[in-house]
């Protein structure tokens, strides 16, 4: 049944539809003023659902899509779900608000933009919201088309189109080899539904097939959430105007990958692959990708190595989450606290990143650049901007007392107290756990450093800068206000989301672990005591400052690095290579002339029907045959000597009457075989044809004195043959066996009596068959008509083809 | 008489082929109506041959040929007229904007310039 | 292209009236004996065609100042109308009926839908050879 749910998730694709007309019909509002109304009425529609969740209540609404396969479009609300459609919804609120002052309704292509953006919103509801894995497949590869379209909207310059190639070739890979984990989960518990999946997750655990479906699904969240080696789609992303950069690849579709190791946390937390492979790839990402944020020069360059960065940290929160799993209960299960720190932090996340994004882009938009060698001293001129810079970077380096802080020290006690943990050799190698997240965070803290003071101090040099910088209007930096406020509100009050937003997600993440009744533990705390992590927050502020502060000395070391070995070029080799091999490919079989097609058409054709009509044994011959006549054996020999005639002459003329000779000999031949109809029909069209043929060839040339090539024409008289024998052979075999019972009894009793016609062969023709024959006289009108268009309209404007 | 008509679509198909594959288009064209020819004797063969009266009721005879694939050949018949029709047309024209009627001349280019 | 077709023009005169009698027949006679709409339509054509042949393109066009397209689209009208026609009567599409009216003067006769349906084939059949050969015929 559709509910309002459904609608909720399709009201974005519903309203995508009409941006186009709203963008001709008021061209005078812009268009984003329609727009803004879906999410915000979405928000409010989701925010009804947080008082039910918090009671660890789901809603699940079932509309039946494909029933026989077991797919449904069943959506399935619960905390998990609904801090994602939250986050969906009030981002794209602000986003949607921003993007009305970013983009010029005069000069930009308002009409794709929205569209576009709106498509990926209902995805990416529907991605959070479904509970059938094809539905929710489906809805991530939307996203990943999405993504495309909006990186690639300034199509016309080479970066985008480059960027939005790369970013769909990792993405949807990522997503066909989820597909194929799903398939194998399908396979092993007989149900696309997740929450079904996760109530069978115990009995799977030893298939076969559990391993491998978690390597593919796995990958399938890792190209898509940018995670180390397939980050290098996140960065040629940026290329996309900034509100897409804030709100697709920052705050929401990057995220899905978390998203969807989250919701499959239940299924394969169990194993130690599991917790090896998502934090260890986090941590990876983690440091990885803060290391390489320092050697940006293009804001939006940082911004997008730090998301990587940051999303490695999210999901490797999420990896050592898993180990909670191993303990039954609540009761001193150090490790739940990951989970929690996971979340909170992917909150967190989206509020700083998405209002630093904004910020570059209004720097952008004042300034002209985005370059750091470039820019300098704004401070002044953009006081606003540059406030909600600092207290953005402030809270991604991890500094009091912003919200980034709290979830920053959250994540060293995870990483910390995995080293205690006693299954799958963390005990003997975990310290290196914590040492990565403490370096990473050093970088973090440096390229923060980096966007605010390489940007807003030191010496500004107007002369480096196209137009003169000027703070931007207020409604441009309304949006990040509100984010920015909200970093210092989840700051200071972070228990207003722990059991509203965080405690429901962790229960739809460790369901295991909760009893009847019972619920997690998420209070926040600023104050700790002096534990270890506050020493190590202490570290990374001392060595980071220092670091900063020494960055030109020791920034050459990025130099040491060749450009051959990066992934980068990696990647380019590979798409290069495989373009020119399958070009080489195709070019050597697509050869243009027609003479080549048809010779595999024929070849195959003739091979496979004889390869079946022998290995099945099908051939047969029926003794009880009709008799064969003089006067058939004389009209056999005519037809068989006109088509050699036909076939070798090089006299056009002779061809022509030679296939009317054809035809007006096997008119004769329906008289025999007692079909008068067709008798007449066959004499009529040849006379048509035969004028008609001679009509055209007035003009046409003689065929070429020259034939082809003795050679050319052997390997065509074989194939030739073998397709006449294979013919003949099924011809025989057909007349031979019957297979099923002939319907052709129906004719001569029904004919008369329900059609009231006594020449069954027209009765066919324009009652049992009618519909035929109207598609048949369909397709004559349509090549009458091509034949008048071929004649009558000369193409104009030839040269522009 | 199935088997020798058997043969002689295959004949048909057999002719048809070999001037479908040759580089000239009108032989080509030739070859399409040659082919479905064939294919209208082998659908005829295929349901037996003189197997009762003509499918006339009005005759009131025991048996009748069975009229389906009669009413098969004739819709076909039809159409590969006009598909012929439009074979040549489109083999003039061709000629006449490109001024040959080779095959091998008349590649599609594949470039993406 | 100046010939002298003198037989050919006189025979076309008395012949064409006798092909497009027979053609008309052929046409009726379809539900019970040979013929029916592509052949009552073919022979038609063909007829039209010996005209063009005889004389020229002109001369016909002046004769029968029809464009042939609309005779092919007007065909397919008159199919597709007879098979909407049944949702009149609550059937599924294209179904066809007849029955036995009595007339004056011819006595009883037959009627079916399915007539009706012909009549759009013989159209389209019509319409669609003529078209063609005339399309071709001009552009010389």
């Amino acid at each position: 049944m559709l509910t309002a749910l459904h609608f909720a998730i399709i009201a974005p694709f519903i309203a995508a539809v009409f941006v186009p007309f709203l963008y001709k019909k008021f061209s005078y509002i812009h268009t984003g003023w329609f727009v803004l109304a879906v999410p915000t009425l979405l928000f409010l529609y989701f925010l009804q659902y947080l008082p039910i969740t918090a009671n660890k209540q789901t809603v699940t609404a079932v509309l039946d899509w494909v029933p026989s396969l077991g797919i449904h479009f069943s959506a399935h609300v619960d905390g998990l779900g609904l801090l994602f459609a939250l986050l969906i919804t009030g981002i794209g609120m602000l986003v949607v608000l921003y993007s009305i002052y970013y983009l010029s309704k005069e000069k930009e292509a308002l009409y794709n933009f929205y569209t576009f953006l709106l498509m990926f919103m209902g995805a990416m509801l529907g991605v959070v919201l479904s509970d059938n894995l094809i539905v929710l497949y489906t809805f991530w590869e939307i996203t990943s088309l999405s993504s495309f379209l909006l990186i690639s909207y300034w199509y016309e310059r080479e970066k985008s189109r480059y960027g939005a190639l790369k970013s769909m070739l990792i993405t949807v890979m990522g997503g066909f080899a989820m597909l194929v984990g799903f398939v194998m989960l399908y396979s092993m518990t007989g149900t696309f539904s997740i929450q079904e999946i996760i109530a069978s997750a115990d009995d799977i655990t030893s298939h076969n097939l559990f391993i491998p479906a978690m390597l593919v699904i796995l990958l399938g969240a890792f190209t898509k959430s940018a995670q180390f080696p397939f980050h290098i789609w996140l960065p040629d992303a940026m290329e996309a105007p900034t509100p897409v950069s804030a709100y697709l690849h920052s705050a929401t579709m990057v995220k899905a990958g978390i998203y969807l190791v989250a919701r499959l946390s239940p299924v394969f937390a169990i194993s130690g692959e599991w917790l090896w492979l998502v934090a260890g790839f986090g941590l990876t990402t983690l440091f990885w990708g803060s290391f390489s944020a320092v050697r940006q020069t293009d804001l939006k360059g940082i911004l997008a190595f730090s998301t990587v960065s940051q999303l490695g940290m999210i999901l490797s929160m999420l990896g050592v989450g898993a180990a909670a799993i191993h303990f039954d209960s609540m009761e001193d299960n150090l490790y739940v606290g990951a989970t929690t720190a996971a979340l909170f932090h992917l909150i967190n996340h989206a509020t700083f990143k998405g209002s630093l994004f904004m910020m570059v882009g209004i720097v952008d938009h004042e300034t002209g650049t985005r370059d750091i060698r470039r820019l300098g001293g704004l401070m002044t001129v953009m006081p606003i901007t540059f406030t909600i810079a600092v207290i953005g970077s402030f809270s991604m380096a991890g500094l009091p007392p912003f919200n980034g802080f709290l979830s920053k020290e959250m994540f060293f006690t995870a990483m910390v107290d995995i080293t205690s943990f006693h299954l799958f050799n963390i005990d003997n190698i975990g310290i290196v756990f914590p040492v990565v997240a403490w370096i990473a965070s050093i970088f973090t803290f440096i390229y923060s450093m980096m966007l605010v003071f390489k940007t807003f101090t030191g010496k500004m040099q107007p002369e480096k800068l196209d137009v003169k910088p000027h703070e931007a209007p207020f409604g441009m930096l309304l949006s990040p206000i509100v984010l920015i406020s909200l970093v210092i509100v989840f700051g200071f009050f972070p228990n207003i989301l722990s059991y509203s937003v965080i405690e429901p997600a962790m229960a739809s993440i460790l369901p295991s672990l909760l009893g009847e009744g019972e619920q997690f533990y998420v209070d926040i705390y600023f104050w700790h005591g002096w534990t270890i992590e506050l020493f190590m927050t202490m570290g990374v502020i001392g060595i980071g400052t220092l670091l900063y502060l020494s960055l030109r000395k020791w920034v050459a070391m990025y130099q040491v690095f060749p450009d051959t070995l990066t992934l980068n070029h990696v990647y380019d080799q590979t798409i290069v290579g495989v373009e020119r091999m399958s070009s080489r490919l195709t070019g050597s079989y697509m050869t243009g002339f027609i003479r080549d097609y048809l010779l595999y058409i024929f070849s195959f054709f003739a091979a496979a029907l004889i390869f079946v009509l022998f290995n099945k044994n099908a051939f047969s011959i029926e003794a009880d045959l009709a008799p064969i006549s003089l006067y058939e054996v004389i009209l056999a020999i005519v037809l068989v000597s006109t088509a050699f005639v036909v076939m070798f002459t090089k006299s056009r003329l002779k061809a022509i009457i030679g296939l009317g000779v054809l035809g007006y000999t096997i008119a004769l031949f329906f008289v025999i075989f007692r079909a008068p109809d067709l008798a007449l029909t066959q004499l009529i069209i040849e006379t048509v044809s035969v004028a008609l043929f001679l009509l055209c060839f007035y003009h046409l040339p003689h065929i070429s004195k020259e034939l082809e090539k003795v050679r050319f024409r052997l390997g065509n008289l074989i194939i030739s043959i073998a397709v006449g024998v294979t013919v003949t052979l099924i011809g025989i075999t057909a007349n031979s066996s019957r297979l099923f019972e002939s319907i052709s009894g129906f004719f001569p009793e029904a004919s008369y009596d329900e059609a009231g016609g006594k020449n069954m062969v027209n009765v066919i023709l324009v009652d049992f068959r009618g519909f035929d024959t109207l598609l048949e006289i369909l397709v004559l009108g349509i090549a009458a008509f091509g034949i008048y268009t071929m004649i009558k309209l000369r193409l104009a404007g030839r040269n522009e083809l | 008489m199935e088997i020798l008509m058997s043969i002689l679509a295959g004949i048909l198909f057999m002719a048809g082929t070999y001037m479908v594959l040759s580089k000239n288009m009108i032989r080509i064209i030739i070859g399409t109506a040659i082919i479905s020819h064939g294919a209208h004797v082998l659908l005829l063969t295929m349901a037996g041959l003189k197997t009762g009266a003509p499918p006339l009721l009005g005759l009131k005879a025991s048996t009748y040929t069975d009229p389906l694939p009669q009413a098969l050949i004739l819709t076909a018949i039809v159409i590969s007229f006009g598909v012929t029709s439009f074979f040549i047309v489109l083999g003039y024209r061709a000629y006449k904007e490109t001024g040959t009627d080779d095959t091998k001349k008349l590649r599609g280019t594949d470039s993406y310039d | 292209m100046k010939s002298n077709d003198v037989i050919l023009q006189t025979a076309t005169k008395v012949v064409l009236f006798i092909i497009l009698a027979f053609s008309v027949f052929i046409f009726f006679n379809g539900h019970h004996e040979p013929g029916g709409g592509f052949i009552g339509g073919l022979m038609t054509a063909s007829a039209i065609v010996l005209l063009m042949l005889a004389y020229d393109l002109e001369m016909v066009k002046r004769i029968l100042p029809f464009d042939f397209k609309v005779v092919t689209a007007a065909g397919l009208l008159v199919a597709i109308g007879t098979g909407l026609g049944s949702f009149l009567f609550g059937v599924p599409f294209l179904s066809q009926t007849f029955d036995y009216f009595t007339f004056p003067v011819l006595g009883e006769l037959e009627l079916a839908t399915a007539l009706l349906f012909d009549i759009g084939v013989y159209l389209v059949v019509v319409g669609v050879t003529l078209t063609i050969i005339q399309t071709i015929g001009e552009d010389q």
